[in-house]
């Protein structure tokens, strides 16, 4: 059965580092769901986090794959379950000439917030589980969105 | 002041390196610049770079040095990918300097611009880009460092030319590698080493799978001893040959495809199957889902990844397999011999390894192996090529003690004998060295016989000429009914719909004439095409001193057996006789 699953990867900050995971996982013919890469508090260190849907022996072995490349100091399996915290953040822009009323009721209700504003569009800001964020684009359609570029899941090992 | 190439002179020098493959070109003429007044370090200049690193390659097997391998940048360095890869497969340490353009112009398809740090990356233990000169020392020590340790596999170092002629102010070359990420395994866990111990008390038919971890290891000594006091029979790998000598009564032989019959059915019937530095290749387990059905797996690798890569594991051990042969040893009660262990014995015995020559028949390839057995001294290290002679080799070559047989396995790279041979011979120069390969196999670096001519490296050739690809026609014999694509070396466009693969009026036509190819390369060359010439030839060609050919033309249509066609059960064996 496959699963959806996150690594965060914690590795050493090298040129090429994000390529030999990515790499690793093309050669097995995995595609990569989403990944979010930045540095952490400490420079030399770099986390990674990314989606692959996978069988738990597949999912183990590249877990062991990347933990061997030289540049891995850290991966943490997080198989995607029910009430566990992951989370993905969204910026959505909408062409915003009439109904903004009814757009801030629905941002209202998803908790979400107004980073931008001009006279003809808005740019939300949301966070939260996946599904969320769908339920979100689903309600925004009929309003047209412009654009929108979502993190995909991040999370915190346990 | 110390110019980048100076450090990487130096680097080598403190790193032990006598021997250098390489080939020079633009980009690296500084670093070559400093090799000319480096007498310590013999720089040997091979005729591509593909036979360069094979021939780092063959040295480090040899010797289980790190193998070293310098060139320049574009072609010179992605013609030695294949080598990279070969070494990769077989876990061999190798360190592979190539010189890149310089970083002012990096990503600009400068002049003979390949991105090299791109093009190892999968095929490599590790690769590194040298950005800045200050990072050239602690980039060097780390290179050696991870190629030899834990899993030893090749690193790649792509080298800017301005780094290379860059200046240093002071310069200290470190005293230890700087990887806090890099952590390779040492000790296996007491605890799973106690379950291993117990399973092997509760066993009634062990046996033990090793490969090619045991040589890097250096443990086939504590191997021995440890199946001596348990009575386990032992199965080697191609990798691993050489591990258990092949006349000792717990030796299997090697498994797998063509492996020997005893060695298969031991591993599908026995309770307990302890694999040690072995990864269960798909030559070695055939079809996966019905290997070794009733047994426990146990397996010792220093690489976690190899771990339930293949098979379900009950016992995993993590650890060099050296180190947990002598814990595992602490905790073994001597075990006596069994039923188990006169079965295994009679299968040996009721399925020995045979050929019959016909003293006026064709050559048989089997026969000129057994002869050259005669004929080597025992100390000889054996290198092969990869096809129907490097399995013949694996069966009918005495193994006696590890790195003397130096094979492709799992690359299965044709043209890695004439180089590795050498490569070998210069690790250790005056240890009589063969390369048995085949009329295929040595065409595809044969550019290197004036390499061995020139440099005094008197590697003996010898060449399995069938005229054909053997193994890949073997299979065409077998699988496809016969239809002979693309294999006779023979071939003219004129022969194409007729031919069965061998025809009794077939021109005798082999090109190229091997004996004149030596002759042309400045070394004595030899033919044998009659039985009665076999001894005559090998015994004038091992007495040369220096490198000789003996081409043996044999019969074409003698296959390898035992056989186990691709994705079958290891004890569904065609045991086969040959036409």
């Amino acid at each position: 059965m496959t699963e959806k699953h996150t690594f965060v990867i914690t590795v050493a900050n090298r040129v090429g580092v994000l390529a030999r995971i990515s790499g690793l996982l093309s050669s097995r013919g995995f595609n990569i769901e989403s990944v979010v890469a930045c540095q952490t508090e400490n420079p030399d260190v770099y986390q990674i986090q990314l989606v692959i849907y996978g069988t738990s022996d597949q999912v183990q072995q590249i877990s062991k794959q990347i933990q061997k490349l030289i540049d891995t100091i850290k991966v943490v399996d997080i198989p995607h379950r029910k009430g566990d915290p992951i989370r993905e953040f969204i910026l959505v822009k909408i062409p915003a000439r009439r109904d903004r009323s009814e757009i801030l009721d629905l941002v209202g209700v998803f908790g979400a917030k107004i980073v931008d504003c001009s006279p003809s569009s808005m740019t939300i800001d949301l966070s939260g589980p996946s599904r969320k964020i769908d339920q979100f684009l689903e309600m925004m359609k009929p309003f047209g969105i412009r654009e929108y570029i979502r993190s995909g899941p991040i999370a915190v090992g346990a | 002041m110390t110019t980048g190439a100076e450090i990487l002179i130096d680097a080598l020098k403190k790193e032990g390196v006598d021997v250098v493959f390489g080939y020079p070109g633009g980009v690296v003429l500084s670093i070559f610049d400093v090799l000319f007044r480096t007498p310590e370090i013999r720089v040997v200049l091979t005729r591509h770079e593909q036979a360069a690193t094979h021939a780092a390659d063959g040295y480090a097997r040899a010797t289980g040095k790190t193998g070293v391998c310098l060139v320049t940048s574009g072609p010179g360095a992605t013609n030695t990918i294949t080598g990279l890869a070969n070494a990769k497969l077989d876990s061999v340490p190798l360190v592979m300097i190539s010189g890149q353009v310089k970083t002012a112009v990096l990503g600009t398809d400068a002049f003979q611009e390949a991105d090299m740090a791109g093009l190892t990356r999968p095929i490599c233990k590790h690769s590194y880009l040298v950005q800045k000169v200050e990072d050239l020392p602690q980039v060097l020590k780390n290179s050696f460092h991870i190629a030899r340790s834990g899993r030893p596999g090749p690193v790649a170092v792509d080298v800017p030319a301005d780094i290379a002629q860059a200046e240093l102010e002071s310069y200290v070359y470190p005293d230890h590698p700087d990887v806090p990420s890099y952590q390779p395994a040492g000790k296996g866990n007491a605890r799973q080493i106690g379950k291993l111990a117990e399973a092997i008390e509760r066993a009634e038919r062990p046996v033990i799978l090793a490969g090619g971890g045991i040589v890097a290891a250096g443990a086939a000594a504590e191997l021995v001893r440890f199946a001596e006091k348990t009575n386990i029979p032992v199965a080697t790998t191609l990798m691993a040959l050489g591990c258990v000598p092949d006349d000792h009564e717990l030796f299997l032989g090697m498994p797998g495809m063509h492996g020997r019959v005893a060695a298969n059915y031991a591993l599908m019937e026995c309770d307990l199957l302890i694999g040690m530095g072995t990864r269960f290749d798909d030559r070695v387990t055939g079809d996966l889902k019905s290997f070794a059905p009733r047994a426990v797996i146990a397996h010792v690798d220093i690489d976690p990844s190899e771990i339930g890569k293949n098979l379900r594991t009950r016992i995993p051990i993590v650890g060099d397999v050296g180190s947990v042969l002598a814990d595992l040893d602490k905790m073994v009660a001597p075990r006596l011999a069994n039923e188990w262990n006169r079965i295994v014995r009679e299968w040996s015995l009721v399925h020995p390894l045979s050929f019959t020559q016909e003293p006026e028949g064709e050559i048989l390839p089997q026969y000129v192996i057994d002869r050259v057995n005669h004929w080597a001294a025992r100390d000889t290290i054996i290198a092969t090529d990869v096809g129907q002679h490097q399995m013949w080799s694996a069966l009918f070559v005495r193994h006696r003690e590890p790195r003397a047989f130096l094979s492709s396995g799992g690359m299965g790279t044709m043209g890695f004998g004439l180089p590795a041979a050498m490569g070998a011979s210069l690790g250790f120069p005056g240890r009589p060295v063969v390369v048995i390969t085949g009329d295929g196999s040595i065409q595809m670096n044969i550019q290197e016989l004036p390499t061995c001519t020139l440099n005094r490296i008197p590697v003996k050739i010898v060449v399995l000429n069938n005229s054909c690809l053997g193994m890949v026609r073997q299979w065409q014999e077998l699988f496809y009914d016969g239809h002979f694509s693309k294999t006779c070396l023979k071939e003219r466009p004129e022969c194409r719909a007729a031919c069965p693969g061998h025809r009794e009026d077939c021109p005798n036509a082999f090109w190229p004439d091997f004996v004149r190819v030596a002759e042309a390369n400045g070394m004595p060359g030899f033919r044998a095409e009659r039985v009665s010439e076999v001894d005559e030839v090998l015994e004038k060609g091992f007495a040369v001193d220096g490198p000789a050919l003996m081409e043996f033309r044999v019969k074409k249509t003698e296959n390898v057996f035992p056989m186990v066609p691709g994705g079958k059960p290891i004890n569904d064996i065609l045991l086969g006789v040959s036409p």
